[in-house]
């Protein structure tokens, strides 16, 4: 035990650094993708609705493994060798984190669609009676209201993304599995390196877990 | 009233949602300063067609003019429009995530009618006028119905309209706090305001109104000065819907 600490660490520190590096990649570009997807999913455009249910059941319906193959590897040999074009080459970050982004945007662009239609029709009618526009009523009034609703079940989004980081040691990237996998091989100290890279993900998620109750506390409606 | 003045003019108006036929054919002049209380029984258009006014629901035939304004046009700008017409809701509908004072602030800042100060002067002035100036900092849901309404409605005055749409403001309050939002409400009809008001408080609108307007499926049965209609109504429908309410 203490030779993995001393020894392997520092790696595993550096390696759990990596899969932060990923995640908060992958998550940035998740609520991007989420946000724009999201609203296009309640806006009274037909085709808008279409689009992105389409992207939704798209993604929801491969799994995460697939998907970073297929990001990885697929797509560059369908760039360079099948359309011939070449000088597509993407590092195992890159693709990593546009496989998170969209694995996880899919399922924030229903935590958002949901949120939105959570909050009651007349606070929009409302806004709207007084002379606002549909984007200002929305970014004033409903948009406030709903991300409220929603942070339960984004932090939760966010936790699941962070674990399926470790998918990704399938394409190679260096993070915290792919990272122990190594050590393991070097000491066969397996059950006290597994419990250790375990230990590390827990805290992350521990960490989490206590922002989100804060930031929860501090999103409460109260004169003060 | 400026019975000269016409403020809005809705002709042959019809709303069908999918196959249903809500608003069949209405037609009706209102004045500038002219207080109409629209009654009837439940499903009859009644908040349809206060709805149409400000294109809160899109009509499907006729033609309204707000202020010589085409409502049914897709070409005019309905904000405008709204931002003269006022309109108080059923359930208040007053912003949760702002207090008080911002709520009456939002429209008139975001919309540039007038700077911060400017705009937290008036919000102050308008609840006032309600009765809540110490309510200011509170959040909606630190107030009572009758509270929230008064709010509402003082939302509604800072953006300075002339004409006030009220959507039954007195049917989701409990009794003893209808009378203190039908104050305000006499008290605007006093000032002058152009008011159209769908309620079921018979007594307010034989007190406050220049002219009643009864529907009932989708059609405008009977109008006319409070006393008429209260006192004899013409049609067999308003006189069987008066029995059951009065």
């Amino acid at each position: 035990m203490d030779k993995i600490i001393t020894v392997y660490g520092p790696l595993l520190l550096r390696a759990m650094g990596q899969t932060l590096l990923l995640a908060l990649y992958g998550l940035f570009f998740a609520c991007i993708i989420g946000l724009i997807v999201g609203i296009m999913s309640v806006l009274r455009n037909k085709v808008c609705r279409a689009i992105a249910a389409v992207i939704v059941n798209l993604i929801r319906g491969i799994p995460m493994i697939v998907l970073a193959y297929l990001i990885y590897f697929g797509v560059p040999y369908l760039w360079n060798t099948i359309l011939g074009i070449g000088g597509m080459n993407l590092s195992a970050l890159q693709a990593g984190s546009i496989c998170l982004a969209l694995n996880c945007g899919a399922y924030m662009a229903e935590i958002i669609r949901a949120g939105i239609q959570s909050v009651d029709a007349g606070q929009m009618e409302a806004a709207r009676s007084l002379g606002l526009p549909y984007w200002r009523g929305m970014q004033r009034v409903v948009m406030p209201q709903a991300i409220r609703t929603m942070i339960p079940s984004i932090i939760n989004q966010f936790i699941i993304t962070l674990k399926d980081t470790s998918i990704l040691s399938v394409i190679g990237f260096p993070e915290l599995v792919n990272a122990a996998k190594n050590v393991v091989a070097a000491t066969f100290m397996s059950f006290q390196t597994w419990a250790i890279v375990g230990a590390m993900y827990l805290f992350i998620i521990l960490l989490l877990q206590w922002a989100a109750k804060v930031l929860e506390r501090r999103l409460k409606y109260e004169s003060r | 009233m400026n019975p000269d003045k016409i403020k809005i003019h809705v002709s042959h108006l019809q709303k069908s949602f999918k196959k249903l036929e809500v608003l069949k054919d209405i037609s009706v002049d209102i004045c500038e300063g002219e207080v109409v209380v629209v009654i009837g029984p439940s499903g009859s258009g009644k908040s349809t067609f206060l709805r149409c006014l400000n294109r809160l629901e899109e009509s499907t035939g006729g033609e309204i003019l707000v202020d010589g304004m085409d409502v049914t046009d897709r070409k005019t700008d309905i904000n405008k429009v709204r931002e003269r017409v006022g309109m108080v809701f059923q359930h208040f509908n007053l912003f949760h995530n702002m207090n008080v004072l911002r709520n009456l602030m939002l429209a008139p800042v975001d919309l540039k009618k007038t700077d911060k100060e400017g705009a937290r002067k008036q919000a102050m002035e308008m609840l006032e006028r309600v009765g809540l100036s110490d309510k200011a900092n509170a959040y909606p849901q630190e107030l009572s119905g009758g509270q929230k309404q008064r709010v509402a409605i003082a939302r509604a005055l800072c953006m300075k309209p002339d004409i006030m749409l009220f959507d039954e403001p007195t049917s989701a309050l409990d009794p003893e706090m209808v009378g203190e939002v039908l104050e305000v409400m006499k008290e605007l009809a006093r000032l002058g305001m152009t008011m159209i008001i769908v309620t079921h408080e018979m007594g307010f609108a034989r007190e406050v109104a220049d002219r009643v307007l009864f529907m009932d499926g989708g059609l405008i049965l009977e109008e006319g000065a409070p006393e008429e209609i209260f006192q004899h109504p013409q049609n067999p429908r308003t006189q069987d819907f008066l029995n059951k309410v009065l």
